[in-house]
């Protein structure tokens, strides 16, 4: 059809009635012409008229011909169809709203967490080639991705055949002097060529130059953008400007784009340059660096890895001391950033996709009753000459129609769940995430909701279709106005649907209980201290203002009595790393006195004051505490965790006896006075490893944890122990102010295991309320269609308790072919959901129990009512309205 | 209707225009005749198909019409051809001609064989 000719059409459509009469006019006029030819050719009058017509072929069929050209009767026929189904819902608003509602919260639910699945798994990284990108780091047995040293780094860089770069990044931050005293600001340390691998390029300014990285080099760094415009107000002449941050002047030099993103280290404001310098880069044994490259073109990671493995395996001869046991890792960079929370969104995605399909089998139920209802009205249309086609159509308009209001709603809904779903989420997790910035119901989520509620419609008009094949019974259904035979089908029919409904519910609901069960665990976990009023503080304490250890350890125990004596505080003590933090920091060593033959004893360092143990109440198992005067003039000491002295000292007491470095080196060496109860150093859901604690007088950090143990609220202490920090030094740092219930809760293992467990609980709540409404719905439908049957028997003398049993036994038999199916699918749903469960089996006994119980419970409330009702039938009523 | 056959697939439109051109303005009845008359009365039109044809002739803008008095007086819709409709049956003549060609040599062919 040429466009001309179809907005003629439209237009045709349009001004209907102005064309029919015009056109009546026309076909007269030339029906006269043959009538006036007819006559002259010497017919009778009536007979010219009788043949003029009869030449003309019928005139109703040839307005109807030209009638369907004037007008697009595809589109009147839609336009019809849409404003029949649209009357039907008004007339049954019930089912209408009913419908509606069950397929919004379906879409909703989907769409938004399909939302979040696009901007984390789906959309690229925001760098160029984002897919030859790699994540590379050492490997040791217990880590399985171990930070770089510094001197691997520079081996592995020129021995690399298989990357066309490779730099490094290392968390780190400046205290910038502010005219409020110093403010921690958080950055990133970088080799000069990360952004060039990672495809970058500064929006104002320039990257940094190679050689940039080296000792020596001016300080420069590189801003992020949200820092460009929140400290330096976004000024145009940025570059080329200096801030003092710890006594040292540092150059702006560039400005990255606003898009620029680094979910590793989210946070970051300051780029600068590593300075191999000073602490840990120093040594090839201490690791602290994470690596970032660039795949050279036709090399896959694996063969990335293999280089790199043989390069760790040379190194290791080289450096037998430091690199034992130091072995590669190389993985695509995506899945590295969005590794942990793959399994929580594809469970979401899974949970939110089975409401949604319980939706659909709900409305498609709905549907069918509706079709029960309405077979007489079909066999009528039928006997006027609908053909089947035309039926299907009506259905299917019904379907799209129902479908595209909930659509539009669904999609409303979601743009609403999503902004409460990344509200939900704790802004130190977002940082981590930033490819969540900005989330909203984008092209993506609309074609994705649309495509599913195609499906969907499709479903609906296919299931009245089901039932219309049965087709020879319309004529019955005429006759009997729908009351025969195929009551039974039907029933069937649905009742399959309803088993399903019920199966799912019972997935999601064993889901939702064996997550909700893994976070109580979780949060269960013996921690080993008691970790209610107490309050946590990050400090910093910059090499550049306290050069040497002792400052270090002179500042510490100057924090420590400041907040000792503010009112509330009843101990302050100081460690490297807060308890429930992550299972790193290790160190190596050896017992002496002990065969040795070069192995690695990778065990967690944790450098703590003297209090420590007191202030968490941890307890003590064996030998004694640090105490406070422990420094560098004394002897070296430590102290281990029960999980040391199990696997290293099984059966001996190991109080009193030595450790040292790999090599034994004499300043190394320290003796073991005692032994403290397991404390959770790394994630709530990660094994406790071996710890040595080191009195932190003699094996200080610049950077350390305040813990304080409070006799009142730990929150309300806060902003004064912040302040009491301050007053020590003004340029300390201090930050992460947080109670150490916060600090636990808030853990990014507790938080998975809390999101999903009340997303997934919800969508079971959801779900489980659908499968009842849909098990009513057909229990009292079969009610409805049986009443005569009981009249009958109640008639024959059956008892109300049988016509309870009766219909009872109907649900009861649904009921457990549904909790069946759905234990049967959750135990195999559960064992997908793998490190998402903890300490939890996927076929939890109690939790599945539980389930099954619960739906009993409400089958039997579901199916009470249209008992109750069957019970009550006056069974004469019930014969006469017959 | 011994011996006549229905108009042939397509060829309506064109005979429509060729009528048009070789007899200028003309109501749809005189169009029907026309095209009855030309055939060796062979062809029994079909006024049911006739008229959509007009319109959709109209709606292309190959034709144009308008209200006028047929030579008995009666009130007739008239139909012309437009620019459109010469160069659109210039066209569609071309291409039945070069149809009927293949065609033509197809038999040929199929007679040498």
């Amino acid at each position: 059809m040429k466009v001309r000719e179809f907005f003629s059409r439209a237009f045709g459509s349009a001004s209907k009635r102005q064309n029919e009469a015009e056109f009546s006019q026309q076909l007269a006029g030339d029906l006269a012409l043959e009538v006036d030819r007819n006559l002259k050719n010497g017919m009778a009058p009536d007979e010219a008229r009788r043949q003029a017509i009869l030449k003309f072929g019928g005139l109703e069929q040839t307005r109807q011909g030209y009638r369907e050209q004037s007008s697009l009767p595809f589109f009147e026929v839609l336009q019809q169809d849409v404003r029949f189904a649209v009357r039907q819902f008004a007339k049954n608003p019930a089912f209408a709203v009913t419908a509606i509602v069950v397929l919004t919260l379906g879409i909703a639910a989907s769409a938004a967490i399909f939302a979040f699945v696009d901007a984390a798994l789906l959309k690229p990284l925001p760098y160029r080639d984002p897919n030859r990108l790699v994540w590379v780091t050492e490997k040791v047995e217990a880590i399985p991705r171990a930070n770089l040293s510094y001197y691997d780094y520079l081996d592995w860089k020129s021995r690399n055949q298989t990357l066309q770069s490779l730099d490094v990044w290392t968390s780190s931050g400046l205290l910038i002097d502010s005219p409020s005293g110093t403010e921690p600001v958080p950055g990133v340390s970088v080799s000069d060529g990360f952004f060039k691998t990672l495809g970058v390029t500064p929006m104002l300014g320039r990257d940094f130059r190679p050689g940039e990285d080296l000792p020596g080099a001016v300080p420069t760094v590189i801003l992020s953008y949200g820092t460009w415009q929140k400290r330096f107000h976004g000024r145009p002449d940025i570059v080329g400007q200096t801030f003092t941050a710890s006594g040292v002047v540092y150059t702006i030099i560039g400005v990255l784009p606003k898009s620029f993103q680094f979910a590793p280290r989210g946070n970051g404001e300051i780029w600068m340059t590593l300075r191999p310098t000073v602490g840990c880069e120093l040594r090839r044994s201490c690791h602290d660096l994470n690596g970032i490259g660039r795949l050279k073109d036709g090399v896959t990671t694996a063969g990335a890895l293999a280089n790199f493995s043989s390069v760790a395996a040379q190194l290791e001869a080289q450096y037998p001391d430091s690199n034992r046991g130091q072995g590669a890792s190389v993985e695509p960079l995506a899945s590295v950033i969005v590794g942990d929370i793959r399994p929580i969104l594809l469970l979401l995605l899974s949970g939110a996709a089975l409401l949604l399909l319980i939706a659909c089998v709900n409305v498609s139920s709905l549907l069918l009753v509706r079709f029960e209802g309405r077979r007489r009205e079909i066999a009528v249309r039928g006997a006027l000459g609908a053909t089947r086609g035309r039926l299907v159509r009506q259905f299917l308009t019904e379907g799209v129609v129902l479908m595209a209001i909930a659509l539009a709603l669904g999609l409303t809904a979601a743009e609403i769940a999503i902004h409460a779903l990344v509200h939900l989420i704790s802004k130190d997790m977002l940082t981590r995430m930033p490819y969540l910035d900005g989330l909203t119901v984008n092209g993506h989520v609309v074609l994705f909701a649309t495509a599913t509620a195609v499906l969907a419609a499709a479903l609906f008009a296919i299931t009245p279709l089901s039932r219309l094949a049965a087709n020879d019974e319309l004529r019955n259904d005429l006759a009997e106005g729908g009351r025969g035979g195929s009551g039974m089908v039907w029933r069937r029919f649905a009742s399959n649907l309803v088993v399903l409904e019920l199966a799912i519910a019972v997935v999601l609901l064993a889901g939702a209980g064996l997550l909700g069960k893994s976070l109580y665990r979780l949060l269960h976990v013996q921690v080993g201290f008691d970790p209610e009023h107490l309050a946590t503080l990050e400090i910093d304490a910059p090499h550049e203002v306290f050069p040497k250890d002792e400052d270090d350890a002179r500042v510490a125990r100057r924090v420590m009595q400041q907040v000792n004596a503010l009112p509330g505080v009843e101990s302050a003590a100081i460690t490297s790393v807060l308890p429930v933090s992550y299972n790193g920091n290790t160190t190596w060593f050896r017992i002496v006195g002990r065969p040795y033959n070069g192995e690695h004893n990778e065990v967690l360092q944790r450098d703590v004051s003297a209090n420590y143990f007191q202030t968490l109440r941890a307890h003590l198992v064996s030998g004694r505490y640090f105490t406070d005067d422990e420094d560098s003039t004394k002897p070296n000491v430590v102290i281990m965790n029960q999980a040391l002295a199990k696997k290293y000292f099984p059966n001996e007491d190991p109080i009193g006896k030595q450790i040292g470095d790999n090599t034994l080196d004499p300043k190394s060496l320290a003796q073991i006075v005692g032994v403290v109860n397991d404390v959770k150093e790394g994630a709530l859901d990660q094994d406790t490893w071996p710890a040595l604690y080191f009195p932190y007088n003699q094996s200080t950090d610049s950077d350390f944890n305040l813990v304080v143990r409070t006799s009142q609220d730990a929150g309300s202490l806060l902003p004064t122990a912040v302040s009491a920090v301050r007053s020590v030094n003004p340029q300390l740092g201090a930050s992460q102010p947080e109670t150490m219930r916060q600090h636990i809760d808030g853990s990014n293992a507790a938080y998975l295991h809390r999101s999903s467990a009340w997303l997934v609980g919800g969508f079971a709540g959801l779900a489980l309320l659908l499968g009842i409404v849909g098990l009513y719905g057909v229990i009292a439908y079969s009610v409805s269609q049986r009443t005569k049957e009981i009249g009958v028997r109640m008639a024959l003398g059956a008892q109300r308790g049988a016509v309870y049993k009766l219909v009872l036994k109907e649900a009861g038999w649904l009921t457990i072919s549904g909790v069946l199916v759905g234990v049967a699918g959750s135990i195999a749903a559960a064992s997908l959901m793998g490190k998402l469960l903890f300490d939890v089996h996927a076929w939890d006994v109690p939790t599945l129990a539980a389930v099954a119980l619960l739906l009993a419970a409400a089958s039997l409330l579901a199916s009470y009512l249209p008992a109750r009702r069957a019970a009550s039938v006056n069974p004469v009523e019930a014969l006469r309205a017959e | 209707m011994g011996g006549k056959t229905d108009v042939p697939q397509g060829t309506l439109a064109l005979m429509v225009l060729k009528t048009l051109e070789s007899m200028g303005p003309l109501h749809g009845y005189g169009i029907a005749r026309r095209i009855e008359q030309t055939s060796g009365a062979s062809i029994s039109l079909n006024y049911g198909t006739l008229y959509p044809a007009l319109l959709k002739l109209e709606q292309e803008g190959a034709v144009a019409s308008e209200w006028g008095v047929s030579e008995n007086n009666r009130k007739a819709k008239f139909y012309k051809l437009t620019r459109a409709g010469y160069k659109l049956l210039e066209k569609e003549t071309r291409e039945w001609e070069t149809t009927t060609a293949i065609l033509a040599r197809f038999f040929a062919s199929g007679e040498k064989a």
